[in-house]
């Protein structure tokens, strides 16, 4: 049972959560200017990577409201998710 | 008492022991009487009894007695046949005995009961600073110090009492017995109101984030527990910090015949001794690989017994020892092991044998005559869970055992024996230490305090582990009586077989041979595995193999713990609709959707479901009909930007609906899927209200939730789950106008007035506020009246009253599914699974070309534009009466039934109709809309059964009966 920050209600248990995968898939401004390729890669490929991972959770039971977090997929220690950096995507 | 019914129970005046010799229990095992005292486990009653011998081995039938005195006791193996229900393979050494206890000896398996178990079972969840497990001395000190510096402790042990090893030996801590020491400790944390001990608790799992569970037996040790008193409550921790002092298990050595009753683990015989005064042998020859098993050799020579040899396999044990041991009047056979038993059952005699330097046998020979076989194979420190949280483990060729890699992985700080530490001064200086450091780091600052003076210990110098003592006439291969595990009955020949099949994993050999599979999970076995894996594959140590995979439960644990009181009725909660009451009394047969209870039917007389179904699916199609649809779900989508966030998430146009107006709608995933649908009404300008399917109502909240905030946040919308705030009836048949029109005097009913898809506010008979609406779910002329949630008894009376004289009759759930299937209106989540797009059910009409919606996108993916795909279409069978069994395979009828045969769709649907008179169905078949007319076959029970793909609307296809009569 992880012990999940939610940056409204401070730490909880992960029952209370519901894990909403990768972080910062943003969904593309025009979906009908991608070829199949794209959109194909939007809505199935994501990272799955051994260590620092950016990715959200929705506190379900509690306040309802999504955040992002950084997990080490290894050892499971989470930290505060870093602002967003959609000039660098 | 008199001591012949107690023959090996040690006086008073030798070892007082930690029993109550005033009070005597009666206990029977296998049938026999066992009378101990009050302190005793089953285990050391049977001892003092001079019983060793259990029954017999669970796949040679070997004769086996108790080895260990701990959990790891592979042998004695009892079930309880009092108490609630009687409980399987529980180790004798861990029973508390009690009055009137009866066990039975099992051969490694035990039975399930058929009675229920009545007793009660609780769980806590609390929060701790500081979690300790393990009550020796070093976890003793480790809590005394972090609840010293303030902390919040909870300190966790297996058994009734605290002191862990300190029990079995007579060592002295600050110029007094140790039990001193640990008494006053015990009372110092009883009197801290921020300290919890937990003893009778064994801590189970130790998981991510310093969570941990721990199951704490409440009731077992008393012969007549309090009624109310639940037996056995299964803790969840979180903690700050955790500090393992879990102590180390002493394994056994692997000989010829080592499982003979009176081979016997030395650090239990002299547990047997010094904690429960008994003394399981009087002649007891002592094997060991290590110094720890001379305190045995004394303690024993102290009881009064003979000790005919100590054989160590060490060339050059610690000379102040053996000067020790010759002085108490035994003899030490160094570069020797115990090569063979002899004996009936119980072992008679021993045969030792020289050691090389590479450990081959040399030539001389001696036998000595005993019952008591006392081994010691060296210590594996108990890493469980350590190792569950994510520690690894390291082979320390040092203290010959596998111990916590400390830095990374586990967050614990691990003490004492449970890190290869056996010295007590040691254990005390750690334990002071790590209580200091958990409490500091959970924001109590402390020093740790200077360890007392500790006598009567002995330092261990060191050992030389020995995995495999070789036979003396048959190669190892064939050493089929050198037990590994003797709870599995496996061997070293096992062993041999598996890397003859070319095994080398330790995991593979595990599961081939079964070795460490038994109720010890390997405590006992694991790590001499290893020694004799590494042996055969001529590895360089034990690390090189390293050890099998720590998974909880550390002990094994009922399964009705983990249920607590989620069971039976409690099991999931129930959510009835305010008019609950009502159906029970009309006698309706429930279903669960989701947790919701739902009338299914409302059986009259003899009906059953089917005669049932059609009486009620008659009623709605020629008279009036009325079903209780409180549990739709409902959300309140609200905000200026509401009409926007709607067309994003329906396939078709929400943005121009009128003001009063509502509108079918479905929703899809990003993947173009079906997700959901229902109807929503437009109440204002800036407000709508979302009806979702019974089911799917959390999920849609969550998933208008998602977007809103992770994807477009700039939108002005808010979503409030309202479906506990109504309460609503259907009200449907070409009658039902006739009785919205008695409940709702103030409303225009009439088809110009109220048209098809709209709402109107109004103040029911009786004064009751309501919004009815026109919108059908079975192609009839019906309307829903929505009410506040405590208006919904009345209402359902009210309707029920108005239709009197039209013979209104109540429908359930399956009545509802065949009055739409006969429409071909689908149920997502029936119909559909998730792989099913708008398009594939023929639903065109419901998505829009204008706008962009989630998942429009995708509904282009090459994929989703095959002709190929599976597409909703009608079956009706030739024989009008065979009903298809939902989700039977559609087959070409001319195909080879060789399998594989080529599966064209299933059924999704499949009913009995009053209006049809037949039996119909739906499905989802490949290029189906392309296929009508054309006859497939279901394989049902070896016989083709013929198939004929329809459209998917069966009953009136032209739509007129949605008006109602013409004159209203």
């Amino acid at each position: 049972m992880l012990l999940v920050r939610c940056p409204w209600c401070g730490d909880r248990d992960e029952a209370e959560f519901r894990y909403g995968g990768q972080a910062d898939v943003d969904y593309p401004a025009d979906p009908h200017q991608l070829d199949d390729a794209t959109w194909g890669e939007y809505l199935f490929v994501r990272a799955n990577p051994a260590g620092s991972f950016d990715e959200r959770w929705v506190h379900t039971a509690g306040c309802r409201r999504w955040f992002s977090v950084v997990r080490d997929t290894a050892t499971n220690e989470m930290r505060p998710d870093i602002p967003r950096r959609r000039e660098s995507r | 008492m008199t001591s012949s019914s107690n023959p090996n129970r040690v006086n008073a005046s030798v070892r007082a022991g930690r029993i109550d010799r005033t009070r005597t229990l009666n206990a029977t095992v296998d049938g026999r009487e066992v009378r101990g005292r009050a302190g005793d486990t089953l285990a050391s009653a049977m001892l003092a009894h001079g019983d060793i011998e259990v029954a017999p081995s669970i796949q040679l039938g070997r004769p086996r007695g108790v080895l260990s005195a701990d959990c790891t006791e592979p042998n004695a193996l009892v079930q309880l046949l009092d108490g609630d229900c009687p409980e399987p393979m529980l180790p004798a050494t861990e029973i508390e005995l009690r009055e009137g206890l009866r066990a039975e000896t099992l051969s490694g398996v035990g039975w399930l009961s058929q009675q229920r178990d009545t007793a009660g079972y609780d769980k806590k969840f609390v929060h701790t600073d500081v979690v300790v497990v393990g009550a020796g001395p070093a976890g003793i000190a480790a809590s005394l110090t972090a609840a010293r510096g303030g902390a919040r402790v909870i300190l966790v042990d297996q058994h009734r009492e605290l002191g862990g090893m300190l029990l079995d030996g007579q060592a002295d801590i600050a110029g007094h017995p140790a039990t001193e020491w640990i008494g006053r400790a015990a009372r110092e944390l009883a009197e801290n109101e921020q300290v919890r001990v937990l003893t009778r608790s064994s801590a189970l799992g130790y998981y991510d984030h310093n969570y941990l569970l721990v199951a704490e037996s409440r009731t077992d040790h008393m012969a007549a527990p309090p009624p109310s008193m639940s037996r056995q409550r299964l803790w969840h921790v979180r903690a700050k910090q955790v500090v393992l002092a879990t102590g180390a298990h002493e394994r056994p050595v692997v000989f010829a015949d080592n499982d003979r009753p009176g081979v016997m683990l030395a650090s239990a015989v002299r547990s047997y001794l010094n904690r429960y005064a008994v003394l399981p042998g009087r002649e007891a020859v002592v094997f060991t690989t290590s110094d720890s098993a001379y305190s045995t050799a004394l303690d024993l020579l102290g009881a009064g017994a003979r000790v005919p040899a100590i054989v160590d396999t060490r060339p050059e044990p610690s000379a102040r020892l053996v000067e020790q041991v010759r002085a108490a009047g035994a003899h030490v056979v160094t570069s020797a092991a115990v090569v063979a038993t002899t004996g009936q059952h119980r072992i008679s005699g021993v045969r030792v044998r020289g050691l090389d330097a590479d450990g081959s046998l040399t030539g001389w020979s001696s036998e000595f005559s005993c019952e008591l076989l006392a081994v010691s194979g060296g210590w594996n420190p108990a890493v469980q869970l350590f190792a569950q949280s994510g520690g690894a483990v390291r082979w320390d060729p040092v203290v010959a055992g596998f111990v916590p890699r400390l830095a990374g992985g586990s967050s614990a700080k691990v003490v004492g024996s449970a890190r290869g530490t056996y010295d007590l001064a040691g254990c005390l200086a750690q334990g002071f230490a790590a209580g200091a450091e958990a409490a500091t780091l959970s924001g109590f600052r402390t020093a740790p305090p200077p360890v007392p003076q500790v006598d009567g210990d002995r330092q261990g110098s060191r050992p030389r582990p020995i995995w495999l003592v070789p036979d003396e006439s048959r190669p190892p291969e064939r050493c089929t009586e050198h037990f590994v595990d003797l709870q599995r009955d496996a061997t070293v020949a096992d062993m041999y077989r598996a890397t003859e099949t070319g095994m080398r994993s330790v995991q593979h050999v595990k599961r081939y041979t079964t070795i460490s599979t038994g109720l010890d999970q390997g405590k006992g076995s694991g790590v001499n595995a290893v020694g004799v894996l590494a042996e055969i594959l001529s590895a360089n140590s034990p690390g090189e193999v390293g050890t099998t995979t720590f998974r909880p439960p550390y002990t094994p644990v009922p399964l009705a713990l983990f249920a607590g009181r989620t069971r039976g009725e409690l099991y999931d909660p129930v959510r009835t609709t305010p008019m609950h009451r009502q159906h029970v009394e009309a006698g309706a047969v429930f279903e669960d959707v989701g947790q919701w209870k739902r009338a299914r039917y409302y059986p009259r007389g003899d009906e059953d479901m089917h005669a049932a179904v059609l009486r009620e699916c008659a009623a709605a199609r020629t008279g009036v009909a009325v079903q209780d649809v409180s549990t739709l779900g409902r959300i309140e989508i609200v905000g200026p930007d509401a009409p926007v966030f709607l067309d994003r998430i329906y396939t078709n146009g929400f943005a121009k609906l009128a003001v009063g107006k509502a509108r079918y709608g479905m929703m899809c995933g990003a993947d173009g899927m079906v997700l959901d649908d229902g109807v929503s009404m437009r109440l204002a300008e800036d407000r709508y209200l979302m009806s979702t399917t019974t089911g799917g109502a959390a999920k849609v909240l969550d998933w208008l939730e998602e977007w809103l905030q992770t994807e477009w946040p700039e939108l002005d919308v808010y979503c409030t789950s309202v479906t506990e705030q109504w309460a609503a009836v259907a009200v449907v048949g070409p009658d039902s106008r006739t009785v919205v029109g008695r409940l709702a005097p103030d409303l225009d009913v009439s088809a110009d007035s109220f048209g098809f898809m709209r709402f109107h506010e109004t103040v029911l008979t009786g004064g009751i506020p309501a919004r009815i609406s026109r919108v059908s779910f079975s192609g009839e002329l019906a309307f829903e009246v929505n009410v506040p949630r405590w208006y919904g008894q009345a209402l359902w009376e009210a309707t029920v009253t108005a239709g009197a004289d039209l013979s209104i009759t109540p429908y359930g759930t399956e009545t509802m599914h065949v009055l739409r299937a006969e429409k071909g209106f689908v149920i997502v989540g029936q119909d559909t699974d998730g792989t099913v797009t708008p398009v594939d059910l023929g639903m065109d009409w419901a998505v829009s070309k204008q706008k962009d919606f989630i998942g429009k996108r995708s509904l282009s993916r090459p994929d989703l534009v095959r002709e190929d795909r599976k597409q909703l279409v009608g079956l009706l069978p030739t024989d009008t009466t065979t009903l298809l069994p939902e989700g039977s395979h559609l087959v070409e009828p001319d195909v080879s039934r060789q399998p594989p045969v080529p599966m064209l769709g299933h059924v999704t649907s499949s009913y009995h109709s009053a209006a049809l008179e037949r039996t119909f169905a739906l499905g989802l078949i490949s290029r189906g809309q392309q296929r009508l007319g054309d006859v497939v076959c279901v394989p049902l029970d070896g016989r083709d059964v013929e198939v004929e793909i329809t459209s998917p609307v069966f009953y009136d296809p032209e739509g007129v009966r949605r008006d109602g009569p013409a004159k209203g």
